[in-house]
C-alpha cells in the first residue's frame, strides 16, 4: 500500500500498521490482506463481491478490523460482509472506509453490512467513515446495516462521519428478539454542500427488548442532513430515539421520527432538538480568554466527542 | 485595579423609547472583597456585565489597572485579569467538567490538577470530572463548577454574581474560605453581588445599587446596619426567608 492508502487506512481505524488479531483490508475493490484468528475465520464470498466473517461462539475479547480504503478516482465499489457472531461471544469489529479522491470522476463505496448475533454475545461495532483530495469527483458512501439480535444479544453500533464525504445514505434495519438491546450512537458533521440522510427501522420484536438511538450532528455551510427514525414496538419493550443537531451558516437539518406501538405494554419516546450554538455558550467561553471562533470550535469538539 | 467613569447603559423599549438600566455609575474597586448589594432589578448584573464586557455601556469609560477597557471585547478582558461566575451557569453538552476547568486554567491539567479545583468547592472530584456539563447536573453542582473555574483562573479581578443561590448542601462558610484562598493565592480583588448578609460580612466595602444608581458605597460597619434595620429587607438579609 502506499502513503495515501496508509493514511486512509489510520483515518478510519486509527491504525499505523498491521492491526493484531483478525483482519481483513479491502484496497481499491481488491483484498490488499487478510489474517484469521483460531475463534475467527474470514471467508471471500463466492457469488457477490465481499466476506463473511465468522465468530466461533464463546469467543471472548477478540477484534476484527475490516477497513476499505479506496484511492482511485471514479472506482464504484460495493460489498457484502456477512457476521456470523457465536453465542456468548464478546468480540469488538471495527469497519471504516476512507476516500481520497483526487480525480474527476466520483469514487463511491457501498456496504451493505449483516449481523447475525446469536444468543447472549455482545458486539461492539464501530464504524468511520473518512473522505479527502481536492478533486472534483465526489465521494460517496451508502451504508447499510442489517442487524438481527438473538435472545439475551447486545449490539452497540457506534458510527462516525466528521470529514470529507459529498454525500452518504445510510441505512440500518434491526429486528430483536426477546431480551436483546441494540444502542445506536451516530456522529455526523457535515459542510460545504454535502448531504447525508440516515435511515433507521427497528423492530422490537421479542419481550423486554430494547434499543437506545443517539445521533448528534453539526450540519455547517449549505449542507443537508435528514434525520429518519423508526421503531416499532412488538412486544414489552422499550425504544428510545434522540435526535440532537446543532445548525450552523445556511445549513439544514430534518428530523422526521416514526414511533409505532403495537403492544400495550411498549414504551417508546422520541426526542429531537435542532438549533444553532445558544449564544450564551459562547459568552461562557469566551469569558475564559476563547475567541468566538475557539469557542465555536470547542463546543462542537464536545458535542460530538 | 478597576475604575468605573460615568458609566451608563440603556435598552430601547416599546412604546416610549428608553429605559436606562445604569446611571452614571462611578465606582473604584481596589479592596480585597467588595460586595454589591441591593434590591433585584436594580443593575448589579448589569454591572458586571459591563465590567466583563457582555454588555457595552451606552456611555461612559472603564479603567483596569489604568488602562482604558471600554471598547476591550469579552476575550480581550478575560485575557486582560478579569474572569466572571455567572449567575446562571451555562450547560454545554459534551463539554465535560475537566474540560472546562482544563479551558479556565488555560493551560494541560493532569487529572490530578484539576480534581483539585473541584475539591475546593466541595465536590468529590472523582465523581465529577468526567461528567458532561448537562441537564445530568443539578444547579448547585453547575454552580460549584462555575465556582472552581474562577478558582482556576486566578486573575486580578473575579467577579461572582450570586454565588450563594443553590449552595444549601454546602455551607457559607466554605464558600467564604474559596473567597479567602482565591485572594490569598491571587492577591487580587473580589467582586461579589450577594444579598447574604454573611457574605456582606466579609466585604471591605459595600456598595449599595439602587433603580441604576449606586445609592450607597462605604464600609460594612457604615452600611450594614442601615441596610439590616431597613424594615421589609431585615429578614430577607439576615437570610431568614
Amino acid at each position: 500500500m502506499d502513503e495515501i492508502q496508509m493514511n486512509l487506512l489510520e483515518q478510519v481505524a486509527g491504525l499505523h500498521e498491521v492491526p493484531k488479531g483478525a483482519y481483513n483490508i479491502r484496497s481499491n475493490g481488491q483484498a490488499a490482506g487478510r489474517n484469521t484468528t483460531a475463534n475467527i475465520d474470514i471467508v471471500t464470498k463466492q457469488d457477490n463481491p465481499g466476506i463473511d466473517i465468522i465468530i466461533k461462539p464463546g469467543t471472548r475479547n477478540e477484534s476484527v478490523h475490516i477497513p476499505v480504503v479506496l484511492s482511485q478516482s471514479g472506482l464504484k465499489d460495493m460489498v457484502y460482509n456477512d457476521f456470523y457472531i457465536g453465542e456468548d461471544s464478546d468480540v469488538t469489529i471495527i469497519a471504516g472506509c476512507g476516500i481520497h479522491n483526487s480525480g474527476e470522476q466520483d469514487s463511491q463505496h457501498d456496504g451493505i453490512h449483516s449481523f447475525y448475533v446469536g444468543k447472549n454475545a455482545r458486539v461492539k461495532y464501530v464504524e468511520k467513515h473518512y473522505g479527502e483530495g481536492d478533486g472534483k469527483g465526489s465521494r460517496v458512501m451508502n451504508p447499510t446495516t442489517i442487524v438481527e439480535l438473538e435472545e439475551g444479544s447486545y449490539m452497540e453500533m457506534d458510527t462516525v462521519q466528521i470529514k470529507g464525504v459529498d454525500s452518504t445514505k445510510r441505512m440500518t434495519q434491526a429486528k430483536l428478539k426477546a431480551d436483546a438491546t441494540l444502542v445506536i450512537k451516530e456522529k455526523i458533521m457535515t459542510h460545504g454542500t454535502q448531504r447525508a440522510e440516515t435511515n433507521f427501522e427497528v423492530d422490537l420484536d421479542g419481550e423486554n427488548s430494547g434499543t437506545h438511538v443517539i445521533s448528534r450532528s453539526v450540519a455547517k455551510d449549505n449542507s443537508h442532513q435528514l434525520f429518519l427514525s423508526k421503531v416499532n414496538g412488538n412486544h414489552k419493550c422499550s425504544g428510545h430515539t434522540e435526535c440532537d443537531a446543532i445548525i450552523m451558516d445556511h445549513a439544514s437539518v430534518s428530523a422526521i421520527p416514526e414511533i409505532t406501538a403495537n403492544h400495550i405494554d411498549a414504551s417508546l419516546i422520541h426526542e429531537a432538538a435542532i438549533g444553532k450554538i445558544a449564544g450564551e455558550q459562547i459568552v461562557k467561553l469566551m469569558t475564559l480568554g476563547l475567541t468566538e471562533a475557539e469557542a465555536e470550535a470547542q463546543i462542537i469538539n464536545g458535542f460530538l466527542k | 485595579m478597576l475604575e468605573l467613569q460615568n458609566v451608563s447603559y440603556e435598552v430601547s423599549e416599546e412604546p416610549d423609547g428608553k429605559k436606562e438600566i445604569l446611571k452614571n455609575i462611578n465606582l473604584k474597586i481596589e479592596e480585597r472583597f467588595v460586595a454589591i448589594t441591593g434590591p433585584n432589578g436594580g443593575g448589579k448584573s448589569t454591572l458586571a456585565k459591563v465590567i466583563a464586557g457582555i454588555k457595552k455601556p451606552t456611555s461612559g469609560k472603564i479603567f483596569f489597572d489604568g488602562v482604558d477597557i471600554t471598547e476591550m471585547s469579552i476575550t480581550e478582558r478575560a485575557n486582560a485579569g478579569i474572569s466572571f461566575a455567572f449567575q446562571q451557569p451555562v450547560r454545554f453538552k459534551g463539554i465535560t467538567v475537566k474540560d472546562l476547568i482544563r479551558l479556565s486554567a488555560g493551560a494541560n491539567l493532569t487529572t490530578a490538577q484539576a480534581c483539585e479545583y473541584l475539591s475546593e468547592v466541595g465536590l468529590c472530584a472523582r465523581d465529577y470530572i468526567d461528567r458532561e456539563v448537562n441537564a445530568s447536573l443539578s444547579g448547585g453542582e453547575l454552580k460549584r463548577i462555575e465556582i472552581a473555574m474562577i478558582i482556576a483562573r486566578g486573575t486580578k479581578l473575579s467577579i461572582f454574581d450570586e454565588p450563594e443561590a443553590g449552595i444549601d448542601l454546602w455551607s457559607f462558610h466554605n464558600l467564604i474560605r474559596v473567597f479567602e484562598n482565591l485572594h490569598e493565592d491571587v492577591k487580587g480583588s473580589i467582586l461579589i453581588i450577594s444579598h447574604q448578609e454573611r457574605i456582606l460580612n466579609i466585604a471591605d466595602k459595600i456598595v449599595v445599587m439602587a433603580e441604576g444608581q449606586v445609592a450607597q458605597v462605604g464600609s460594612k460597619s457604615e452600611i450594614l446596619p442601615e441596610l439590616l434595620n431597613k424594615s421589609g429587607s431585615c429578614r430577607f438579609y439576615k437570610g431568614e426567608c
